[in-house]
């Protein structure tokens, strides 16, 4: 799960790491009271869930409380569009007004999971302000790695190690030390799959501040974190999606014209290519589980249909524990409640599915049934038209 | 031979109690797997379709000999079902849990390095030796026994897979699920191992998926150890970046994790990679001819 910059911010300060003062506006009027507040200068910054955002004006510095009034005006309710965004670019709804800070270095400090090595990582680079990706890409000998051992934890020694090689001395390289074992402390308690400060800004006046901060969540630890599940935005994710989670289904909006619904997220991004091998565009990625009910079938197939780019839908189900009957049933059941506008495309294999065919052919309703993957790709980019 | 489980395997389920626990062992016991014991905290002494239940896993150990657990404990329990495993001395634990938060797998990974138990998933749909046993949540019948060694980060996918090379009478020596979550016991390159040792497996089919760079350490230990044809598909050829593709560990971060990678690593490294996944009964035929063995157990097609 994503949050906004300001909500990471409050997040790190209560792991005693500083942060500018501000706070964040809904409203052109709200951030004239914070910019008075702050003393009138202030910076004007777009929350949106994607990165890049003084590129595309998401970003302003404003001299006095009045000029930090239109400014807001201008930047809430714009269509930001960064490299992050994709073309559509998201709406800005909410804007964090902050204090300026006198800059004399900046450094990347983030934390995430190795995948390889199992355990999670602190990242330090020189290199503040840049895309971690981009130090990764350019000159990966920049970022320095210490592990995180799942039992010992982060030592002091390693937090040290990573202070002296930036370059830090003094009292300086002890707070940045201490910082950095907070930084892992947030991480950890809040179960974070990233927790980044880029940049991390030692002042005109020597101390640190989180200039900028990033976090993000393991969904499948929500469960225990209900103070980070209200973070959640849902205007910062697509509606269909929203939708679909409401019903325990596992949807991604792509751009193509060829819905798909699919048991097994494997199987469904296979689908998903194989539809692409034959010349077709998949409109969206939708796993519906091993167990799904006739229900959730039934809101899976509303979901895409939903989808105004839809041209055809192809539906592949391979049946272990999801049976073909139970399948059969759901969309039957859905088809009569939703207006189909489109030609679709039944592939069956697996546990009952000679009964689920039987359930279609007899439903009067109007499918083509495929056999085996290829076919039923070809058919319904056939019927869909290739775009 | 198959790898890991056969007909004489001993099984406990931990969770056995449970909806999916008392669906799931039912299947297995009808394919003729042996499940000895099952275990739910606060049931032991009673009997759950007439399979003994215990309180604990040791209890279970003890009294049953079981050596193998299946584990279908809900997320928030599953780390602590699967250490529970390994300090009974179970030698191997297939973890089927979907949703275990990734902190407490590292930890789990961490404590299991030191022991000597070998853990499967989680997330995982498990592993079955085709005509000897199953333990997981596979369709048993959709199989067959032969040469072909399967590993795989997915469920359905497999089974699309199995499906192909058994409707083109070619049988499987063991098909391994070794799950969809960023940390996960039993990786590629071990199952890699496991099948070059077992005379039985004269080809493997690798399914990947985007995400983390396990198919490249795959290709790359292929590449030096392995004297056997490998085919390989990538799923998520057309997934874009920053998303989570249903599994948690399927995800293009920061650029890297690309389908495109990883089918580019395993060329590089001999393996014959596949562009469909319509294509896997086909190109495994192929490299069997290639090697001499063609068909099904045995010899026979």
């Amino acid at each position: 799960m994503k949050i906004h910059e300001y909500q990471a911010k409050q997040i790190l300060k209560r792991f005693a790491i500083e942060i500018p003062k501000g706070d964040v506006a809904f409203s052109p009027k709200e951030a004239l009271a914070i910019a008075t507040r702050l003393g009138g200068r202030c910076v004007l910054k777009a929350q949106i869930h994607a990165g890049g955002r003084g590129k595309g004006g998401g970003v302003k510095v404003a001299d006095d409380a009045d000029q930090a009034e239109s400014l807001a005006r201008q930047i809430i309710g714009m269509t930001l569009v960064t490299p992050q965004t994709g073309p559509q670019g998201k709406k800005v709804r909410r804007l964090l007004v902050e204090e300026t800070v006198a800059i004399a270095r900046e450094i990347y400090l983030g934390v995430t999971l190795d995948r390889g090595r199992s355990v999670p990582v602190v990242m330090a680079s020189a290199q503040g302000g840049m895309e971690i990706e981009e130090v990764a890409h350019k000159d990966p000998k920049a970022i320095l790695i210490e592990p995180v051992d799942p039992v010992i934890g982060f030592r002091p020694f390693q937090a040290r190690r990573i202070a002296f090689a930036l370059g830090l001395a003094g009292e300086q390289a002890t707070a940045a030390a201490r910082l950095m074992q907070a930084l892992v402390r947030a991480y950890r308690e809040t179960d974070a799959s990233l927790a980044e400060i880029n940049p991390l800004v030692v002042t005109g006046a020597g101390t640190l501040v989180a200039l900028d901060a990033k976090m993000t969540f393991d969904d499948n630890a929500l469960f225990r974190h209900p103070e980070i599940r209200e973070l959640r935005d849902p205007d910062e994710e697509d509606p269909l999606e929203v939708e679909a989670s409401a019903h325990a289904l596992n949807y991604i909006k792509l751009e193509g014209s060829v819905g798909c619904m699919v048991n097994g997220a494997g199987l469904a991004m296979a689908t998903m290519d194989i539809i692409k091998l034959v010349g077709g565009q998949p409109a969206n990625f939708l796993d519906v589980g091993g167990g799904a009910t006739s229900e959730q079938v039934a809101s899976a197939f509303k979901i895409l249909m939903a989808d105004k780019n839809v041209k055809g839908v192809l539906i592949n189900i391979f049946g272990g524990i999801l049976r073909g009957d139970v399948l059969a049933r759901g969309l039957v059941e859905a088809i009569q409640q939703v207006q189909v506008r489109v030609p679709v495309v039944v592939r069956l294999e697996g546990t009952n599915v000679e009964e689920g065919k039987k359930i279609l052919r007899e439903s009067g309703l109007d499918f083509t049934l495929a056999d085996g993957m290829l076919d039923a790709a070809k058919k319904i980019v056939a019927l869909a038209g290739g775009r | 031979m198959s790898i890991l489980v056969d007909q004489g395997t001993k099984v406990v389920v931990q969770g056995i109690t449970g909806r999916e626990g008392t669906f799931h062992a039912r299947g297995c016991r009808e394919y003729g797997t042996k499940i000895v014991a099952g275990v739910t905290p606060g049931r032991g002494g009673t009997v759950h379709e007439e399979v003994p239940v215990f309180d604990t896993v040791r209890q279970a150990v003890e009294k049953t000999g079981a050596e193998v657990s299946l584990i279908f404990v809900p997320p928030a329990a599953a780390a602590d079902a699967i250490l529970e495993a390994a300090d009974a001395g179970i030698r191997l634990a297939i973890c089927i849990t979907e949703g275990i938060p990734t902190a407490d797998m590292t930890t789990v990974k961490a404590a299991l390095a030191s022991g000597s138990m070998r853990l499967i998933g989680p997330n995982c749909p498990g592993i079955i030796s085709p005509g000897k046993c199953k333990i997981g949540i596979m369709p048993g019948y959709i199989h067959k026994p032969g040469p072909v060694g399967v590993v795989s980060r997915s469920g359905t996918l497999t089974y699309e897979a199995v499906a192909q090379l058994s409707r083109r009478g070619i049988g499987q020596s063991t098909c391994i699920g070794i799950g969809g979550d960023p940390i996960i016991g039993t990786t590629f390159v071990d199952a890699l191992g496991l099948f070059k040792e077992d005379a039985e497996t004269k080809a493997i089919m690798l399914i990947g998926e985007i995400g983390g760079t396990a198919e490249e350490e795959a290709a790359r230990y292929a590449a030096k150890e392995v004297r056997k044809p490998v085919v390989a598909f990538v799923a998520g050829q057309t997934a874009p970046p920053g998303k989570r593709m249903g599994h948690a560990g399927a995800i293009i971060a920061g650029g890297h994790g690309t389908a495109a990678e990883k089918m580019a690593v395993l060329k590089e490294c001999g393996v014959r990679v596949l562009q469909s996944p319509a294509e896997i009964g086909e190109a495994i035929e192929a490299a069997l001819k290639e090697s001499g063995r063609p068909g099904g157990a045995g010899g026979t097609k």
